[in-house]
């Protein structure tokens, strides 16, 4: 039903605007072809749009190794024990079933935006008409003294759900008896600005359940950090003593991680630890800077209009890996910016009507069992940046039944937003 | 299946309920004046007075100044309850807004009422309920300081044709949460309402009268002509 429906909307939009006349390079040859690299939040939504929308005129192929997608959002959840791990997997059966997209199981390896082509790893090499680059993150090095990624079977990062966050699971339930749990915070700018403490309060479940005499250390170098004040307020209430977090001012910028001794140093002073998740600075996923379109930050700067590159009208890059402004790195953010570049490649590439972009944004946090919490905002393009509009959040005080309906309202989202990524 | 055996319900307990209505009729607590005819259409399903219990609605005794949702032994829709946990409160205009539309106003309720347009009778029938409520005297007709519930739409603005694909360019962003099954558990479903209703409920968050602060976010960006292409477009929604 909706793509008969958006075939009629698709074709009457094509012969009442004149859009013929707009793009008669791409409409003259064969069907036209868009290459998105990366399966998540941003890209597989916006593989999905693009080809929902245009109803087989464009050829879509979604460059993603996985043959199953586990989502970083909620995988916190998981550490807690309120999800198992297999409710955070989704196939891409439907994407390539029900619309027609082509899943090449691959890893991006290279781009070249001259020739407009993708190489791959296996070095077969896809050409588009419209790229579109949604890696999500990926780490800076040596931004953790003592810390890389050949250390992160000792001290996980589980920043990016699959095998890491069963990992720091398993150590989380095998810790000593009155053990210390460290998360080493990264600096801003991340991906999922609460999720490093929204997964303090998920260990600290477990802990008071299982080594209530356990404690966790928060090594931060943020002076302050995504609603600190609910989080602070739930840790006090429901594992008052157990949770210390050491900001900039005590030394949180300062830390240097030793895996073998399972030892941290915080402006020297050594302490030895049971469990150390590193998370640690980010920057966009490698495929962006291979592609050329990465700034001095290691971000991907974006026009605010319609998420094309600033360095190359023909890529789009969308979620984390883009610098657009105002939002925050999100699953949400991706799935809303997926959209803005989706009908903006359409429009481009079919003639279809290009909108005025809108964003926005809710991040639902959990505390506890059945208080969950959320901060949100709605965004606007500026000629600059992706600009905040309107906010709000939840506040510090409210009553239970209000904080068990926000964690209801969060599963719903999940299973929302997981059906409009996935089909 | 739950609706019909509802609208039994309501039949054959109307006829228990009515000799306890003309009790409290007779009794000197009020002046019910006109709004007693009207509360016999309520009386299927609500009591009032000192004998009142809960029944297939809740017992409507201090139904001023509470709470939405707020009796413990009373299982209300989720609508009505989320509601209450955003914060509303029944007064004069939400009452009346309610009793209006209920569905407009609270989606999911459960209360198989149809609304009464009315606003003489309204004004009536809440004069009835009120001599209920504590203090009667207390509560003013209309509270100035009061925050309508109802959106005051012009006609022009109630009769705009939306254009379906720009909602569905829209809709998108709502269907972040909502979904297109109408699966509607955390977050209810908004697919294949009346589009004015759906025009309705969106005003009201847009004016803030409905309390949920995500959908005062969404909605208050939105224009006359973009809630209205979204109505358009979600009227229709097949999945």
């Amino acid at each position: 039903m909706n793509v008969s429906l958006n075939r009629r909307s698709f074709l009457g939009t094509l012969a009442a605007s004149g859009a013929i006349l707009s793009a008669p390079a791409v409409l003259g040859q064969s069907r036209p072809r868009v290459v998105v690299i990366g399966g998540g939040a941003g890209g597989a939504t916006c593989a999905r749009y693009i080809a929902k929308g245009s109803a087989g005129a464009i050829d879509v192929t979604l460059v993603e190794p996985a043959e199953v997608y586990y989502t970083c959002f909620f995988s916190n959840l998981y550490l807690g024990g309120f999800r198992d791990f297999d409710s955070l997997g989704h196939r891409y059966d439907k994407l390539t079933g029900d619309y027609g997209i082509t899943h090449a199981r691959a890893r991006a390896a290279g781009v070249d935006r001259d020739a407009r082509s993708v190489t791959l790893e296996g070095g077969e090499t896809l050409s588009y008409d419209r790229l579109v680059i949604a890696p999500g993150i990926d780490f800076v090095d040596g931004s953790v003294p003592g810390w890389d990624l050949s250390r992160a079977g000792i001290m996980p990062h589980a920043y990016k759900a699959g095998p890491q966050t069963r990992l720091l699971k398993a150590q989380v339930e095998a810790m000593p008896e009155g053990g210390t749990f460290c998360m080493v915070a990264p600096p801003n700018p991340y991906r999922c600005p609460p999720g490093p403490y929204e997964r303090v309060s998920m260990v600290a479940h477990v802990l008071k359940a299982r080594n209530p005499t356990a404690r966790i250390l928060i090594v931060d170098p943020k002076e302050k950090f995504s609603k600190q004040g609910l989080f602070e307020e739930g840790w006090q209430s429901h594992y008052p003593g157990m949770i210390t977090r050491i900001g900039p001012d005590f030394g949180g910028d300062k830390v240097e991680v030793r895996p073998d001794t399972m030892e941290i140093a915080i402006d020297g002073e050594v302490e030895k630890v049971d469990v150390c998740n590193v998370i640690p600075a980010q920057k966009a996923g490698m495929i962006a800077a291979a592609a050329g379109v990465t700034d001095d930050k290691g971000w991907a700067p974006v026009n605010p209009h319609s998420m094309a590159s600033r360095a190359d009208a023909n890529v789009f890059v969308i979620g984390d890996a883009s610098s657009q402004g105002d939002m925050p790195k999100s699953g949400f953010s991706a799935n809303s910016q997926a959209k803005v570049a989706a009908m903006n490649i359409r429009a481009e590439l079919t003639g279809s009507t290009a909108f005025p972009a809108k964003y926005s944004n809710t991040c639902w946090s959990l505390i506890d069992t059945d208080d969950g919490i959320k901060v949100g905002a709605s965004y606007e393009a500026t000629d600059e940046k992706i600009a905040s509009v309107e906010s709000f959040v939840s506040q510090t005080g409210e009553d239970a039944d209000l904080r068990k309906a926000t964690y209801e309202e969060s599963l719903g989202w999940y299973a929302g937003i997981t059906a409009d990524i996935f089909g | 299946m739950a609706g019909r055996a509802g609208i039994f319900m309501i039949a054959g307990l109307a006829f228990f309920a009515a000799p306890g209505v003309s009790e409290v009729r007779a009794s000197d607590t009020g002046p019910p004046g006109n709004g007693a005819p009207i509360w016999a259409e309520c009386s299927g399903c609500h009591q009032i007075g000192p004998e009142a219990t809960n029944a297939i609605g809740p017992n409507l005794n201090g139904i001023f100044g509470r709470k939405a949702a707020a009796l413990d032994n009373f299982q209300y829709s989720k609508s009505l309850a989320r509601a209450g946990r955003d914060g509303l409160i029944w007064t004069y205009e939400t009452l009346d807004a309610y009793i209006a539309n209920p569905r407009v106003f609270a989606s999911g309720t459960r209360m198989s009422y149809p609304g009464l347009k009315d606003a003489a009778k309204r004004a009536d029938l809440l004069a009835y309920l009120r001599d209920f409520s504590d203090k009667p005297r207390d509560i003013p007709e209309a509270e100035p300081t009061a925050r309508r519930a109802m959106p005051e739409l012009s006609a022009d603005v109630r009769a705009l044709a939306g254009d379906p694909e720009y909602g569905a360019y829209l809709a998108s962003e709502c269907l972040t949460c909502h979904q297109t099954s109408g699966a509607d558990r955390g977050i209810p479903s908004i697919t294949l309402w009346p589009t004015e209703d759906f025009v309705l409920a969106m005003h009201a968050y847009k004016q803030k009268l409905r309390p949920h602060p995500v959908m005062q976010m969404m909605a208050g960006r939105l224009s006359d002509g973009e809630i209205a292409a979204l109505a358009a477009y979600f009227a229709d929604l097949k999945e």
